[in-house]
């Protein structure tokens, strides 16, 4: 039986990482550590996290990282690219930290075309703070605080990211969904992300599905049930925009 | 270094055009900031003179955010600075204090105007406490409080220097009347005084391969165990601690042999200077002590003065209710001279209302 | 000189801050230490805009002041706000146009003068000098700044507007040179 190989990009001392079991988190970064690797891009990366579980990603990589406030990967990630336009910024965040608290930095930073790439992992709560409603928690879905399940009525509907973002940015943005059950998919939409920022064209999101199990109190058949069956079918994966035309890998 | 003023010139010009130029002249790479009166114009001058020297500027969406992108940008080695003021002094407590968790070089300029909350656009002395020990840290901070243009020029250079040389965060406390008026000053680039400027370098993107080369540079702010929390702290403390006699600047006046010590800082202290003048012209022997630093304070050269002087009292004139007053007071603690008040908060203080005071309480 | 202190005070749009910067830099120039600040609020248009003004041969105090050596207004609503400033040292001078009752003026002043400059202005020379002719007014009363000083320093301020129309440049001297006469004659005359 072979060995599984972890990505080169992946810093080996701070291993095995620290995610609950069962969480997206680390498929998110084996694909991002992957594409990293494929692009040979390690060396000019910076890599930024947010604070909720995303800042457990601080010292993931073997690339220069920082970690910053919750909410604010988006404008640090921006000071470095305006100051140091040859390094490729990576942002790393979670739905609270990109969809609530560092909405207006997310929104301003997609209207003015900043050449970065962001990750936004949504898994439907806040996870490092225990469990609480976020801004993508699906109709009907009970956490800490929602207990008898989201009602829109009262805390509205699920934030659709990358169809906002898409709306915001011009054509040489790339916004795409993709989630933690299509790795593949994944992997290309990482690959574009970076990509485009390569070259300069502009924004570049990523929106990924992912899971939690410890906060949604599912097993592993639930777990992923519940990614495939509902997130899925309430926020649709795919290109939203790409400068490269969608048929291509 | 880049030369900007050429020869060094008189100028009479606002406070925020001397500060603009004096980012320039000090190296500054980038500016990140966002409009509030009254600051702006040190971003309208930024922005049409960075072009000349290659300089870069961004309006970001929110004082949180041109914090924030200020820290990015000294992460990656560049100088980078903001300005602000008021309401945006208090958002912009979130990345001072991240600034001041991860010894980011940052360097910020605060014209202060009126408070609480929006408060005037005017005028005062009421960011004291935040911008000397806002945010959740421990005001490991250094702020030179200015009293005229030339100090705003003087120490926007030398701030460059003692943020890049020790990484702490640097503020540049002014107010709206520094910021509006126009007063002379002699503006200069500082190898034409014998300044070396202290190179920038970067905390990340250091070059090389990674893993052959070095190590990855990784930089956190957030620690999983208390005392790991504890002993950062701990470190910086002793560090500030110890770099403090080297930043503490002062002026003292007259206190020698003097019945009453009168203190004031920023602009105020223009007030008080003049106002120490004119009582001992009528005989009466009032002192003048001017802290340049609030952070950290000349606390010993206070008690010194306090113990020379041999004065009873000791007057506290500021534009605020207070906020200088509590920190005089924690800094002394312990000393018994009497401590009589002039609270004007938002509003200028003139001699007279300091030599009227100090008539009705002697 | 020992510290000098003016506020002049009038509508949006009628100068003078145009004219406090040009009085400040022509200080400036004679290398005299002075201090121009404007009040400055939350209104850019509209609203009594004031201007205060100190000189001095050493460096000066506080920017602001409580009363002023000349007070000039330049509107009725700009007399209102200016009354605070005038003392019993003041100079408090306002367009002769405004028709004012005693209680409208200031109680405390050393010499309350009303100028003929809306008129004369608008009479004798153009309307959009108004505010020059107050300029000259000032040095006639004060002498605060040479008539050289003020002369060459309107002329760095107004090049640009200058060079597109020279006959501006001999209106804008001519409305100096009357204002300066203005104040110097009121000063003699002593009208209270």
């Amino acid at each position: 039986m072979a060995t599984p190989t972890v990505p080169k990009s992946w810093y080996l001392p701070t291993k095995p990482h620290k995610f609950c079991p069962g969480c997206g988190h680390g498929i998110v970064l084996k694909a991002l550590g992957e594409v990293i690797d494929e692009m040979g891009i390690q060396d000019q990366t910076i890599f930024g996290c947010d604070i909720g579980c995303s800042l457990l990603s601080w010292n993931f990589f073997a690339c220069d990282s920082t970690q910053t406030h919750h909410g604010r990967t988006t404008p640090v990630m921006t000071g470095i690219k305006r100051a140091r336009p040859e390094l490729l910024c990576i942002g790393y965040m979670g739905d609270g930290g990109g969809y609530s608290i560092g909405s207006q930095h997310l929104l301003n930073a997609a209207v003015r075309n900043e050449k970065l790439t962001l990750v936004l992992v949504n898994n439907t709560n806040y996870g490092m703070t225990g469990g609480q409603m976020a801004p993508t928690t699906l109709p009907g879905q009970k956490t800490e605080t929602s207990p008898f399940g989201r009602n829109p009525e009262q805390t509205g509907y699920p934030t659709m990211g990358p169809e906002f973002i898409a709306q915001l940015t011009p054509d040489s943005a790339y916004v795409a969904r993709g989630t933690v059950s299509k790795y593949k998919q994944l992997k290309k939409y990482l690959r574009s992300a970076l990509r485009n920022q390569m070259e300069g064209n502009g924004f570049s999101f990523v929106e990924v599905l992912s899971t939690c199990p410890t906060n949604w109190r599912t097993n592993a058949s639930q777990t992923w049930n519940f990614l495939e069956d509902e997130m899925e079918k309430y926020f649709p994966v795919g290109e939203l925009k790409t400068p490269f035309g969608k048929g291509e890998k | 270094m880049q030369r900007v003023i050429g020869e060094s010139k008189r100028s009479f010009v606002t406070g925020n055009e001397a500060a603009a130029w004096a980012c320039m002249a000090a190296g500054a790479d980038i500016m990140f900031g966002y409009p509030i009166t009254p600051q702006n114009e040190i971003m309208h001058y930024w922005t049409r003179i960075a072009p000349q020297f290659e300089r870069e500027f961004l309006q970001t969406e929110d004082e949180l955010s041109a914090g924030f992108t200020v820290c990015g940008a000294v992460q990656s080695g560049k100088k980078a600075f903001t300005a602000t003021a008021g309401p945006g002094n208090v958002l912009m407590q979130e990345p001072f204090g991240m600034a001041e968790a991860m010894r980011l070089p940052i360097v910020g300029i605060i014209q202060q105007r009126g408070g609480p909350s929006s408060g005037t656009v005017i005028y005062s002395q009421q960011e004291v406490t935040l911008t000397t020990f806002g945010g959740n840290g421990e005001g490991h901070r250094i702020v030179y409080s200015t009293a005229t243009h030339q100090e705003i020029y003087d120490y926007i250079v030398k701030g460059f220097n003692v943020a890049w040389k020790h990484r702490f965060p640097v503020f540049i406390l002014g107010d709206g009347y520094q910021a509006k008026m126009r007063e002379p000053l002699e503006m200069y680039d500082p190898q034409d005084k014998g300044i070396e400027m202290v190179e920038p370098y970067p905390l990340l993107g250091l070059g090389g391969k990674i893993g052959t080369d070095r190590e990855p540079s990784h930089l956190c702010n957030i620690y999983s165990l208390e005392e790991e929390l504890y002993e950062v702290v701990l470190k910086f403390a002793a560090e500030y601690e110890a770099l403090a006699p080297q930043i503490i600047e002062y002026e003292e006046r007259e206190c020698d042999q003097s019945d009453i010590i009168i203190l004031a800082h920023g602009v105020v202290s223009r007030a008080a200077d003049d106002a120490v003048k004119a009582l001992r012209a009528q005989g009466i022997k009032a002192g003048y002590f001017r802290p340049i630093t609030l952070r950290p304070f000349p606390q010993q050269q206070l008690r010194d003065a306090i113990a020379r002087s041999g004065a009873k009292k000791m007057l506290i004139a500021e534009s605020a209710y207070g906020q200088f007053d509590r920190l005089v007071k924690q800094e002394i603690y312990g000393e018994t001279i009497s401590i009589e008040n002039l609270f004007m908060p938002g509003v200028g203080i003139i001699e007279n209302d300091i030599i009227n005071k100090v008539k009705s309480i002697l | 000189m020992s510290l000098f202190r003016i506020a002049l005070a009038g509508e949006g749009g009628q100068g003078v801050q145009s004219i406090a910067e040009i009085l400040a830099e022509a200080a400036y120039n004679e290398n005299k230490q002075a201090i121009y600040i404007p009040n400055f609020g939350l209104e850019q248009r509209g609203g009594v805009s004031i201007a205060f003004l100190q000189f001095s041969e050493r460096r000066i105090g506080a920017p602001k002041f409580q009363k002023a050596d000349i007070v000039i207004a330049l509107s009725s609503r700009a007399v209102e706000r200016t009354l605070t400033y005038s003392g019993e040292e003041t100079l408090y001078v306002y367009d002769s146009s405004f028709k004012l009752g005693p209680e409208e003026l200031p109680e405390q002043a050393k010499q309350i003068i009303d100028l003929p400059a809306i008129e004369t202005a608008n009479n004798k020379l153009h309307p959009r000098v108004f505010n020059i002719i107050i300029m000259g007014a000032v040095i006639g009363l004060s002498n605060v700044v040479s008539f050289e000083a003020a002369k060459e320093a309107l002329e760095h301020k107004l090049a640009y507007k200058f060079e597109k129309d020279p006959k501006l440049r001999e209106l804008n001297y001519k409305a100096l040179e009357i204002g300066k006469e203005m104040g110097e004659k009121a000063l003699k005359e002593g009208v209270v």
